[in-house]
């Protein structure tokens, strides 16, 4: 066989096992995939010639290692990514119908917002809570608050995704215990939560407990769900809000390879099989404009965390070597200026997230720089998903960017300078220990420094904002979150209190801190019992802020 | 020598949205100013005792999540019954175009948006300092 | 101006602020003066620490813990931090604060971040009277914290009670400060992040090297206190420890000679001052200086005898006996 041939025996080996085993199973879309002008689109395209144990080593084939072309055999001609957008506002009542509606308008998938109060495990009644009940999210205070949420939402019809971190024990318990109530059983539930606490030190903000016990939180739901909820994705590993605050594209996914790590870490640590837990790890990437630079992005962490899975951790399975991740535009680069522009951003970001393999996507809406999304401007962004899927003919063929000089070039470089970060990291002692002396928070800061540098000096352009700017009227139809809702919330919070068993909510709230005292203990039972008596979010997170102390921010100016 | 202006830059509210308030210290400061950067999750309580003890000329508060029209009103409201209402107080973040009249009418001396570039900042302080 | 003198005593918060910033700016020397004046005679009752140690070693957290330990005791406390300014701009970003912010509400403790302003040793140059500031309006200790460079930050030994001397394990060059007589400047020794390793070989390296130092200068020995500011570990340890050394220099009349001293730098480096002031003016005044140079440069006249003649003028002058 000459060297050259070697790559159409490959190709047809791909074709007979990975792809077939998946496509006896699920269908793709259609026979037969053409370009709008009728020319055939072949499943993936490979070189002609050249050097095959390089293209092998550093490319492979799509659902195979190292994964560089994407995780499954057939990418989006067997389906589409998720169309998830994420939504949540005002109360419980509010949220469930924008549910509704997005599920009618054809989203495939719910991503619920909370407000911040929830997210740092403050009850809607607390003083800190002020203004800010209802605000960037749903306010839930107790399990009533997520009955209502999912009133007339079959549980085991959607998959839902959760953007909750430090209390996600807390709201995880409330699902599982509404799905009961509605009569779904645990292995029915899938979904997502983001439970990615280090990232919250690093970038977004809403940490509650120190890094020990928030990685024991952390650990005790792998473990849990492994046994009870085996279809829930129990982290979602973040990059997103570590470029919103600035970073680079290789301080993306370095940094939120490194947190992956520390996570792998410490479940096995407490024991736990890496391939019990490893397919259940997700990750959440950031789109931003820079078309090629962020395909290149996504190929070199797929690229990175099965070479880490493999070789650091010894993973056997396939599945714990696929980086599975969501996509969301970059709320950053949004402008508040002449905002209909933003429509463009977003489509060139669906792009980006579509050619680099995504397995979900938010689509951000234009207005978002300027306060909550109206309807308009949600189904416009979901309509920019749905017009890359349908119209685009991207999802033709797989990885169709992969060869180009450019796109390879980029891929290796980003794979490097991620790779001196991971090293870097390691050095330091850990994630951890990085955060904790501020170390990537300065990387961060610097690299937000000098961009912003760069765009007051007009050397980065921003369209509309430092160039090409107009005098523009405000915008009129914005929406906004009823300022009395706090009371409203406050009201059924003092009712619920009223109307429940507080002699067992006290009786579970005392089993919690005796359990929080054991480290050995998994903390998710507990918590489960106690949100069925209606504690209170707050009440539990106050009871586990007594046990466990509060995280200190550690920034370095 | 001359008088110092003094900042403090705070970040009232729930939101963890730092870069904007970190990027405005910092820029500050390469301008010439003494920064005081108060970090995240600052009650309104906190940032006013904080400028006092401080004895700063200006206050910039900024905050993402929308609970501008509660916090703001209420940093210039405990000035004031402090008998420090001298103290400047400007705000950014995403707020939108119509609630910044009622911001300026609660004492909210200027609003800057995102996209609004450094040196608009520098002149306003150098303007009213 | 005794105004502001009067309500610093009565522990007003915001005249307290604007003294230090009268202080800072220097816009006024006359009423700086007469403040400090009369603030002088209510001086002396707190207990004054310098903390100090390199850059990121933890000192601003470990504050953030005494403070905390203070406050249980009912202690009130006021700390000036101390950074950089930076030599560019003029500018500084004062973050100090930053890690004992959640202290902001408690009216029993009060924080000053203040920038160099281009002063070296570690201090700023108004931070000698901003500790009179707040003792004199009652607080019960009043705590520095330099900036973190290294080796420059002596001027603080000169201005504080106790000094303590903050180090950490993993910078690698601990032998090299040790060395360098960094250990010179502390009464006590605090290893922090001892969570880390090398913590414990960092403390006997320097138990080593003091008790070279403490053979030397037998009269009390150095603690060494081991602590987690992060962690909250051994801090009461460390406070305990202070306390006691503190108690020690009290009761044997060490402090008194050190705040002696301390005063004795102080009457020299107004004196000092003062005097280069009004030299600089009398040599300026008619471009008096240019007019010397050329003649000694002609040689009509040699340098001393010129200049021991000129003094005898300027004293005159300015009707100093
Ligand atoms: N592991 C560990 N980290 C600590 C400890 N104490 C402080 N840190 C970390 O060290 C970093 C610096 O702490 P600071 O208190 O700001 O140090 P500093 O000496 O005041 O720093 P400068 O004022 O900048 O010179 C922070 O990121 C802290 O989280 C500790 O005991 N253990
Ligand atoms: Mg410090």
């Amino acid at each position: 066989m000459s060297k050259d041939e070697h790559f159409q025996k490959r190709r047809k080996d791909w074709e007979d096992t990975t792809v077939k085993k998946t496509t006896d199973r699920f269908p793709e879309r259609k026979t037969e995939f053409a370009t709008s002008s009728w020319i055939p689109a072949d499943r993936i395209d490979i070189p002609e010639s050249g050097d095959f144990d390089n293209y092998s080593d550093k490319l492979g084939f799509p659902g195979e290692y190292p994964y560089t072309r994407g995780v499954q055999p057939t990418m989006y001609r067997g389906r589409f990514w998720t169309m998830r957008q994420y939504a949540g506002f005002g109360t419980a009542e509010e949220s469930n119908e924008r549910y509704k509606f997005l599920l009618e308008q054809g989203q495939t998938g719910l991503s619920i917002a909370f407000d911040l109060p929830t997210q740092i495990g403050y009850d809607s009644d607390d003083p800190i809570a002020e203004g800010e009940v209802g605000k960037v999210g749903v306010a839930i205070d107790t399990i009533e608050d997520m009955e209502i949420l999912f009133d007339g939402i079959p549980l085991d019809k959607v998959s839902t995704s959760m953007t909750i971190n430090a209390p996600a024990a807390v709201l995880l318990a409330m699902y599982v215990a509404v799905a009961e109530k509605q009569g779904v059983s645990r292995d029915k539930l899938t979904g997502t939560i983001q439970n990615d606490i280090l990232k919250e030190y690093m970038a977004r903000g809403t940490y509650i407990f120190p890094p020990k016990p928030s990685l024991r939180l952390i650990t005790n739901i792998f473990e849990y769900c492994s046994a009870e909820v085996p279809k829930w994705n129990t982290i979602s590993i973040s990059g997103y809000h570590i470029r919103e605050a600035g970073s680079t594209a290789v301080q993306e996914i370095a940094f939120t390879l490194a947190n992956g790590i520390e996570y792998v870490k410490a479940a096995l640590k407490v024991g736990m099989d890496i391939d019990s837990f490893a397919d259940r790890l997700s990750f959440f990437f950031n789109a931003h404009n820079d078309l090629l630079e962020e395909v290149a992005k996504f190929r070199a962490a797929r690229r990175i965390w099965a070479k880490v899975m493999k070789e650091k951790f010894n993973a056997q399975k396939p599945t714990s070597m696929m980086l599975r991740f969501h996509t969301q535009t970059g709320g950053s680069t949004l402008t508040a200026q002449q905002p209909d522009n933003n429509i463009v951003r977003v489509a060139i970001q669906t792009l980006a997230a579509v050619l680099g393999g995504t397995q979900s996507l938010h689509t951000n809406s234009r207005d978002e720089a300027l306060g909550l999304p109206t309807e308009d401007s949600v189904r416009i962004a979901l309509r920019t998903q749905q017009i890359v899927a349908h119209e685009s003919g991207v999802t033709n063929s797989i990885d169709p960017l992969a060869g180009s000089y450019t796109i390879e070039k980029l891929t290796d470089t980003i794979e490097a300078q991620a790779w001196h970060y991971l090293n870097k990291i390691e050095d330091i002692g850990g994630m951890v220990r990085a955060i904790e002396n501020g170390y990537v928070q300065k990387e961060i800061q610097d690299a937000a420094y000098r961009y912003q540098q760069e765009v007051e000096s007009g050397e980065r352009v921003v369209v509309g904002v430092n160039k090409f700017t107009i005098k523009e009227n405000p915008p009129s139809d914005i929406l906004k979150v009823d300022p009395k809702l706090r009371d409203l919330q406050i009201n059924k919070l003092s009712e619920i209190k009223k109307l429940r068993n507080n002699e067992n909510v006290t009786q579970k709230l005392n089993e919690l801190r005796l359990a929080a005292q054991d480290p050995d203990i998994n903390l998710m039972p507990t918590i489960v019992a106690a949100v069925k008596e209606y504690a209170t979010l707050g009440e539990i997170c106050n009871i586990l802020r007594e046990v466990f102390g509060e995280y200190q921010e550690s920034i370095v100016l | 020598m001359m008088k110092k202006i003094r900042i403090l830059i705070a970040k009232p509210g729930l939101d963890g949205h730092d870069r904007g308030a970190k990027y405005v210290a910092r820029a500050l400061k390469d301008a010439g100013y003494e920064v005081i950067y108060t970090g995240i999750r600052q009650t309104p309580d906190a940032i006013v005792k904080t400028a006092i003890q401080e004895d700063v000329d200006f206050i910039g508060l900024s905050l993402l999540s929308g609970a501008h029209n509660e916090l703001f009103p209420k940093v210039v409201e405990l000035l004031k019954s402090k008998n420090a209402d001298d103290i400047i107080v400007f705000g950014g973040g995403v707020i939108p175009e119509s609630d910044i009249p009622g911001l300026k009418e609660n004492g909210i001396r200027a609003v800057f948006t995102p996209g609004t570039p450094i040196k608009d900042i520098i002149a306003y302080i150098e303007s009213a300092k | 101006m005794q105004n502001l003198a009067r309500q610093v005593l009565k522990q007003d918060i915001r005249a307290i602020a604007r003294s230090i910033s009268l202080i800072e700016n220097e816009t006024d020397i006359t009423q700086k003066e007469a403040l400090i004046d009369t603030l002088h005679p209510h001086c002396g009752n707190a207990i004054v620490w310098g903390i100090t140690g390199p850059p990121g070693a933890g000192k601003s957290c470990l504050l953030d813990r005494f403070i905390e330990h203070l406050r249980q005791d009912n202690k009130t406390v006021a700390v000036i931090a101390v950074d950089p300014s930076s030599p560019f701009s003029g500018g500084a970003l004062l973050g100090d604060r930053l890690r004992m912010q959640k202290h902001a509400t408690d009216d029993g403790v009060f924080i000053r971040s203040m920038a160099s302003r281009g002063h070296l040793g570690g201090v700023a140059g108004a931070t000698a009277d901003a500790i009179k500031i707040f003792d004199a309006a009652g607080f019960d200790y009043v705590i520095i914290e330099t900036i973190g460079v290294g080796q420059t930050e002596i001027e603080v030994m000169e201005l504080s009670d106790i000094v303590l001397l903050v180090l950490v394990p993993g910078l690698g060059d601990e032998i090299q400060a040790l060395k360098a007589g960094v250990m010179e400047i502390g009464d006590i020794f605090i290893i922090n992040k001892k969570d880390l390793d090398g913590a414990d070989r960092l403390k006997s390296e320097v138990e080593y090297v003091l008790s070279l130092k403490d053979s030397i200068e037998s009269d009390s020995k150095h603690p060494i206190c081991m602590t987690s500011a992060t962690q909250n570990d051994g801090i009461g340890n460390a406070l305990s420890q202070i306390n006691s050394y503190f108690a020690g220099l009290r009761d044997d009349g060490r402090l008194a000679q050190k705040r002696k001293e301390r005063i004795e730098k102080e009457l020299k480096h107004i004196a000092t001052t003062k005097i280069m002031a009004s030299a600089n003016r009398f040599l300026n005044i008619d471009q008096r200086l240019n007019g010397w140079v050329e003649e000694v440069f002609q040689k009509k006249v040699s340098p001393y005898k010129l200049l021991n003649k000129k003094i005898g003028d300027f004293l005159q002058e300015i009707n100093w006996q």
